[in-house]
């Protein structure tokens, strides 16, 4: 299918780290079923290392790819880079999305930002709140 | 296996179809305008076409039929040339329905913007508008009822010839968008009190690219293409004399063999409407009881139908959905909104439009594939995670 990359495509028939992680250390979730997408992103941290992360998510073809993709990019990776993870890098990861689907690739950077914050919550570590802030649409929020 | 089940947005072209449209490609390639023989043969086909479309639509007469480039323009033409006529005599409110073609709805949004007045009619949850819906929204002023006769999307049949009856009693001109029926349904726009109806020939095994207006004697037709005197001076433009050959061909061949083509699509649209319900929490969209043979439209919980499409794409099947991803846009489609489906369920949507080329062993796949690629979709979706945990109401 021309509309999408043949890794889109691939993370999607075949994404990676789908499921759940009963005892996750942070949840993240991202998004509206009003809008059609909910992302929903679970991390297992140790020694300030995100050793699993798993996804569920409820969305396009590019939603599930660009979660696929959000938890290879930052599964390894200390919990401060993983609040690096830009969406234009999942983009970019991807070999690129079209123009109405970069919305999922914002979801996809949220939901780790938002799995994050869980876990910093839970751990009560400090952060500034600021940075967290989850940028609804205004379809959303209607 | 490979199974094309998007009959409702494009057909292939019949053997009939190229058969008799070849000819007027190679050998007699003729402008129809020009006065030597050898352009009379063009000329000639055109005017058989014309014969052939009037009669398989039940038309008084061949010249009650203008060729267009298709569906879209004719049902432009239909709607601004009574929007125009309209104003003549002061009236400027013309009524729908919610859940149209956007070639009628956009056409409608335009004449909103030049201070026209429009009553996009409810159509409930079965997709059926209601004959007295339409008649209390007639007014005084009223220049136009425009009401499709089979939804594109959940393939609904409107009663056409009750509306066509009360707008006739009113003397309200009335337009059809029948690009969905024509070919699958019978049609009669003299029973049935239609006074402008529009076909589109891709949706019988005609190619792209042509289609037509029937407009009653009496009713006057005002041109969106001005140039030539072609199509009595209502549509300029050269002929499109070998796609029009076609259109006639490949309509009367669906007209000729709809009883034996409408039982076969019949059997395995209910096939697949009895399968594919019995995945928990899906749902049929529109009334069955009102419906072409072919369009199959269900909503599954706690899924996306772009992913589903995709999905049965790389299954080997073609098929439609009115998600909100397929379409570009935030919102679901308009249709599903407008059987008063939540956003959330509309999203969820598939479209199978199964035609007479497709047969039992297609639909079997299908029945065999959807609910496998329901069942994954579902079991990596969040929603349908906090549906099943009681987290979330189930809505259908």
């Amino acid at each position: 299918m021309a509309l999408y990359s043949d890794k889109v495509m691939d993370h999607f028939q075949n994404p990676r780290n789908v499921g759940k992680i009963d005892d996750a250390d942070g949840i993240g979730e991202v998004g509206n079923a009003k809008c059609g997408d909910i992302m929903r992103m679970y991390i297992k941290v140790k020694d300030g290392i995100i050793t699993d992360c798993k996804f569920n998510t409820f969305g396009c073809g590019s939603a599930i790819a660009t979660s696929s993709m959000a938890t290879e990019l930052i599964k390894g990776k200390s919990v401060e880079d993983a609040l690096k993870l830009s969406n234009q890098a999942v983009v970019e990861a991807l070999d690129g999305l079209p123009a109405h689907k970069i919305h999922c690739s914002v979801l996809a950077e949220e939901a780790v930002r938002a799995a994050v914050k869980d876990y910093y919550d839970k751990n009560g570590i400090a952060y500034n709140a600021e940075e967290f802030q989850i940028h609804d649409c205004e379809h959303c929020s209607e | 296996m490979f199974v094309y089940a998007d009959n409702a947005a494009t057909t292939s072209v019949s053997k009939t179809a190229l058969d008799a449209m070849l000819p007027y490609l190679t050998e007699y390639y003729g402008n129809p305008s020009s006065l030597y023989a050898f352009a009379q043969k063009a000329t000639e086909a055109v005017t058989e076409a014309r014969a052939t479309v009037a009669a398989c639509l039940g038309a008084a007469s061949p010249r009650e039929i203008y060729f267009t480039s298709g569906g879209s323009e004719a049902d432009n033409q239909a709607i601004m040339s009574a929007a125009r006529l309209g104003a003549r005599k002061g009236k400027k409110h013309l009524i729908s329905t919610k859940f149209e073609h956007h070639a009628v709805l956009h056409t409608l949004k335009r004449l909103e913007k030049e201070g026209y007045e429009v009553t996009l009619l409810d159509v409930h949850e079965d997709g059926v508008v209601r004959l007295e819906d339409v008649a209390a929204a007639i007014r005084e002023d009223t220049c136009l009822v425009t009401i499709m006769f089979a939804n594109n999307e959940i393939g609904t049949v409107q009663p056409i010839a009750e509306i066509g009856a009360l707008c006739r009693e009113k003397g309200i001109p009335f337009h059809t968008d029948a690009v969905q029926a024509a070919g699958h349904m019978p049609i009669d726009v003299e029973k049935m009190n239609i006074d402008m109806l529009s076909i589109s020939g891709h949706k019988f095994h005609a190619p792209k690219g042509v289609g037509a207006l029937y407009c009653r004697k009496n009713i006057p037709l005002f041109n969106l293409i001005e140039g030539g005197g072609q199509e009595r001076g209502k549509r300029a433009g050269t002929e499109n004399v070998a796609g029009i050959v076609a259109m006639a061909a490949a309509l009367k061949e669906s007209v000729d063999n709809m009883e034996e083509d409408s039982k076969k699509m019949i059997a395995m649209r209910d096939k697949l409407f009895a399968e594919l319900s019995k995945i928990p929490h899906s749902k049929i969209n529109g009334s069955l009881e009102h419906h072409v043979p072919g369009t199959v439209n269900m909503c599954f919980e706690g899924i996306e139908g772009e992913s589903l499409l995709l999905m049965l794409d790389a299954n080997g099947i073609c098929a439609s959905s009115g998600s909100a991803c397929t379409s570009g846009s935030l919102d679901p489609s308009h249709v599903l909104l407008s059987l008063g489906l939540p956003h959330e369920v509309a999203h969820g949507s598939l479209r199978l439009s199964i035609g007479e080329y497709n047969t039992m062993e297609e639909i079997d796949h299908i029945c065999q594939v959807v609910p496998q690629v329901v069942d994954y979709l579902r079991n990596m979706s969040p929603v349908w995670d906090e549906l099943e945990k009681g987290q979330r109401p189930h809505l259908i």
